[in-house]
């Protein structure tokens, strides 16, 4: 079982990130889950989402979990949230930062003893290029889609584009370049 | 003529999308609705299908869930397929309208997304609304992922319009747990979920006006009583209704559903016994537990009413020690759930240890290792013979440990 977690905003699209991700990893034939925690849902107050994928049916319903992967799609929130909670020796820590990566690990204690496992990139500014507002989360699955190796570039593209279909055109080829530009920027 | 909705045969749906299909593919005639979180996107996207014309329904919109279901009773008695959703406060302002749909025999499906009772507020998951409406008089399903919801929903109509039935049904699921939980989920065709579910085909409907009939009469002590012992039988002769509609959806789909549902059973000397979601996590815990030689298994209620007392004693005969977990506040005694169990089992030649677990309330988390705890509580009982621990406790409760009531032992 592969489990990860988001560290977001409400609004930053963490949600639909980690739906959209479980439609994109159900079409390999894999069970998926797909949740959110929050509270009463304001715009802005942190909230994390959560994705299991397994290749049999998944029955645990907990939302603790011991992340492999940890997605952070606020900069903030990498500083204040505690991103490291139940995490393992292997957990791969994908950061949202306009700082570097060198700059990211020197400002979080935490993840002193894992550098190896941090990757950095900047969804904010790709998804303001690209979308031409903060939406994050898109940029996020392109970069997460590089560090899993879960999927093919091309292969997530086109299924995304499946899940996105009811937006306009535009917005769906905006979406596209946000992935691929975090694809190939995540480092 | 209503426009063809595209279903795939593998989706990702969330409990509450996943249950709105299932209004739509059913043909729901009329959806009466005061949306309440969790359960707001059910009749939201009942709504939104009209709307564009995927469905010929009618979406009433009302000012509470009093008068949804007060809609929903007049348009079920002038003979229409009728469903609606709702959670916590919105299920407690129903309760006094639920008695009149099930004492007028009307088949309403509603669709239940368990949230806990006010105060403190708090929209997230527990049973609460669930046993507040126990007594009734509708019979109760529990859905334990998205992929039940949506295929218990499909049967709900089938059974409840079913003339030997004739009783309003509820479809129970945890709140954001499945209702906001999406997963894979693998909807039948739109024509074969039309042909399972079947044409309404309504009795003694108010709009045949070559038959006048009257609908909610008064009957004092002359006859209150036969009115009501007949529905309660209504309800108990359910059973043969819904197995045999379970038998046929597993004929359609595969997927087999039976009124109590037994997992790692066969062998079993522990077990814990729930409902909704909490069953799947205690199915992985148990196998965990078999990993360390305990003999665990897992009893899950799907049919909660008709209460299955023969099935519940079968399930749990071979049991030593069981955990009875309730999601709802006890409120000064054991638990609602337990004392149905434990009545059940007092009744068994067995007599097992029965064990009351409070648990989840407004959507604290269950996890794994919460369960094989109550596992190995279990098995401490079973090698000791009589229960270790209160009978009933409280499991991942912040502060100190909360308990109640030993066994009496010379």
């Amino acid at each position: 079982m592969t489990e990860i977690r988001w560290h977001s905003r409400a609004g930053q699209g963490a949600v639909s990130g980690a739906k959209g991700l479980g439609d994109v990893v159900a079409t390999t034939g894999k069970e998926v889950q797909a949740f959110a925690l929050y509270g009463s849902a304001k715009r802005g107050a942190a909230l994390r989402a959560y994705n299991r994928i397994d290749d049999e049916q998944i029955f645990d319903h907990a939302k603790f979990m011991r992340p492999d992967y940890v997605l952070v799609i606020d900069p903030a929130l990498a500083l204040t949230d505690d991103i490291t909670m139940n995490d393992k020796e292997t957990t791969k820590y994908i950061i949202t930062s306009h700082l570097s990566k060198d700059e990211v690990i020197a400002s979080i204690p935490a993840l002193q003893d894992k550098t190896d496992r941090v990757y950095v990139v900047d969804c904010v500014q790709i998804s303001l290029d690209t979308i031409r507002r903060s939406m994050p989360n898109s940029p996020m699955l392109g970069a997460f889609c590089k560090i899993s190796g879960m999927f093919e570039l091309d292969y997530f593209l086109e299924n995304m584009k499946r899940v996105l279909s009811k937006f306009p055109q535009k917005i769906i080829d905006a979406n596209m370049e946000a992935i691929t530009r975090a694809y190939n920027e995540v480092k | 003529m209503a426009v063809e909705f595209e279903v795939n045969e593998r989706e990702v749906w969330d409990g509450n999308y996943a249950a709105s299909q299932a209004l739509r593919q059913a043909d729901v005639d009329v959806v009466v609705a005061y949306p309440i979180t969790p359960s707001t996107p059910i009749v939201e996207n009942y709504g939104a299908y009209v709307g564009n014309g995927y469905i010929d329904g009618e979406f009433i919109m009302v000012e509470s869930e009093h008068a949804a279901m007060s809609g929903c009773i007049g348009a079920s008695a002038a003979g229409g397929r009728v469903s609606t959703a709702t959670s916590s406060q919105g299920f407690a302002l129903m309760v006094e309208v639920l008695y009149q749909a099930s004492g007028m025999r009307l088949p309403i499906v509603l669709n239940v997304v368990n949230r806990a009772l006010a105060a403190p507020l708090n929209v997230r998951g527990d049973h609460a609304d669930m046993y507040l409406g126990r007594d009734s008089g509708w019979l109760q399903m529990s859905a334990f992922n998205a992929q039940e919801a949506y295929d218990l929903a499909l049967c709900a109509f089938k059974i409840a319009e079913n003339h030997s039935v004739r009783l309003p049904m509820m479809v129970h699921q945890d709140g954001f747990i499945t209702s906001h939980t999406a997963q894979n989920v693998y909807p039948l065709s739109n024509e074969a979920a039309k042909k399972f579910v079947g044409v309404m085909n309504p009795v003694d409907d108010m709009l045949d006006f070559s038959r006048p009939v009257t609908y909610g009469a008064q009957t004092e002590e002359d006859w209150h009583f036969e009115h009501k012992a007949k529905q309660h039988k209504a309800i108990m002769d359910s059973a043969s209704v819904i197995d045999s509609v379970f038998a046929e959806f597993k004929e359609l789909t595969g997927r087999e559903y039976n009124r109590v549902e037994t997992y790692d059973m066969e062998d079993a000397e522990v077990c814990v016994i729930g409902l909704g979601s909490t069953v799947e996590s205690a199915r992985v815990a148990a196998k965990e537990m078999r990993k360390e030689g305990v003999k665990a298994g897992v009893v899950a209620m799907r049919v909660f009413r008709p209460f299955p007392y023969e099935e519940v004693r079968e399930a749990l005969k071979g049991c030593k020690s069981i955990a009875v977990t309730d999601r709802s506040s006890p409120g000064g005694a054991m638990g609602a759930f337990y004392n149905e169990v434990a009545a059940a089992m007092m009744t068994s030649q067995s007599r097992p240890l029965v064990t009351n677990y409070i648990y989840g309330l407004g959507g604290r988390d269950l996890s794994i290792e919460n369960i094989k705890t109550i596992f190995r509580e279990q098995q401490a009982n079973a090698d000791a013979g009589y229960i270790t621990t209160d009978i009933q406790q409280f499991t991942n409760l912040r502060g100190p440990k909360l308990g109640f009531f030993k066994t009496e032992r010379n």
